[in-house]
């Protein structure tokens, strides 16, 4: 079938302002999103630039907004997508070309939550043992590939670039909530200041973009409670 | 000043922030009761039409509804000022504007206050002159 694609298009190099260019390509229902861009990049502009790797919803670095809605273009079916398929950059990250924003913020945000298990206890010689019940705490926020498509969706993110956003809190409360973490008050600590999950405004535009299903405003409300209960 | 890592001023402590919606929680559940239970009284069992000063010099002669009133009135307004404030802290970048918004806010919700709180501790029914 005839699709027609509309894609943001910047390149710093040449543009003044970002503009739009429409494309045609020929393509099957049941192909993706991500299809249709690599069509335009192989046979009409090899100038059009965008990132993918697995290309399988598992990497996340394909993420893009898609008729207005932050999704992974490799996820998205060609028949599930009004024409012509309106394909921009994410928001609230600078682009560095046509479709590829600079991540670092994001990253930066990331690693200020310490993703990463702190126990101070000998490791010994067998695996640290959870009950079932343990690891259903937490389990869901394992799912996040870093794709920002939540952070780039959030109407407080968008206001104020400096909100920590869902991604960084999701990452904040899957070690928060693991009970082999030693690390639970300085994780509250770093998520309990003003650019922490108090920005978190309930929208749940993030729960909507996340490409894994993880639902994500429960996850920020949860540490907002576990806040509570630590301090007051 | 300080800088953090984006170049930005230092973040605040976040405790304040955990009080402020701690309240907005606490404060929009009782809102809702008591607002609602306002609203009904002066509006449905009532005909706001037929609201007169000898209904509200009668009314306030109860401290209970005065209290009732003054509680009322302090959730409001602190509850809305918050709320403009997460508002004006979301949108208000330029750390001069965001200062001076802020400080007409709270001067603006403060003399508010002030008036709501002098209308309903002074008032002094007159039943006797209607």
């Amino acid at each position: 079938m005839n699709v027609k694609f509309k894609i943001k298009r910047y390149n710093p190099e040449v543009d003044k302002e970002p503009h739009y260019e429409t494309y045609e390509v020929e393509l099957e229902p049941t192909d993706r999103a991500l299809d249709g861009l690599n069509a335009v990049k192989w046979k009409i502009d090899g100038t059009l630039s965008y990132r993918r790797s697995c290309a399988h919803g598992v990497c996340g670095s394909d993420a893009m907004r898609i008729n207005g809605k932050n999704r992974l273009a490799c996820k998205v079916l060609i028949k599930d997508l009004k024409q012509p398929i309106l394909i921009e950059p994410l928001l609230g990250l600078k682009v560095i070309k046509d479709l590829i924003v600079d991540m670092e913020p994001f990253f930066a945000k990331y690693r200020s939550v310490k993703p990463f298990l702190i126990n101070n206890d000998e490791p010994g010689t067998r695996e640290r043992k959870q009950s079932q019940a343990e690891v259903d705490k937490y389990e869901e926020a394992t799912k996040c590939i870093l794709c920002a498509s939540c952070t780039t969706s959030c109407p407080s993110f968008w206001a104020n670039g400096q909100y920590l956003g869902p991604a960084a809190l999701v990452a904040a409360y899957r070690f928060i909530f693991d009970t082999r973490d030693q690390a639970t008050d300085e994780r509250l600590d770093i998520a309990d200041k003003q650019m922490g999950v108090w920005r978190c405004r309930t929208i749940f535009n993030c729960v909507e973009a996340c490409p894994r299903d993880i639902n994500i405003t429960r996850a920020i409300g949860k540490v907002k409670k576990e806040i509570m209960f630590n301090k007051m | 000043m300080a800088r953090n890592l984006y170049g930005s001023r230092t973040q605040p402590n976040g405790s304040m922030e955990l009080l402020a919606w701690y309240f907005m929680r606490i404060s929009g559940i009782v809102l809702l009761l008591m607002a609602v239970t306002h609203f009904a009284i002066m509006h449905i069992f009532r005909d706001s039409q037929t609201i007169d000063y000898a209904w509200v010099a009668a009314r306030f002669s109860s401290p209970i509804w005065r209290t009732y009133d003054i509680i009322l009135l302090f959730l409001a307004m602190i509850h809305g000022m918050n709320g403009v404030r997460y508002v004006v802290d979301d949108y208000i970048h330029h750390q001069g504007l965001r200062v001076l918004a802020l400080s007409v806010l709270y001067t603006i919700s403060l003399t508010l206050l002030i008036y709501g709180m002098v209308g309903i501790l002074t008032f002094t029914p007159q039943l006797q002159s209607f």
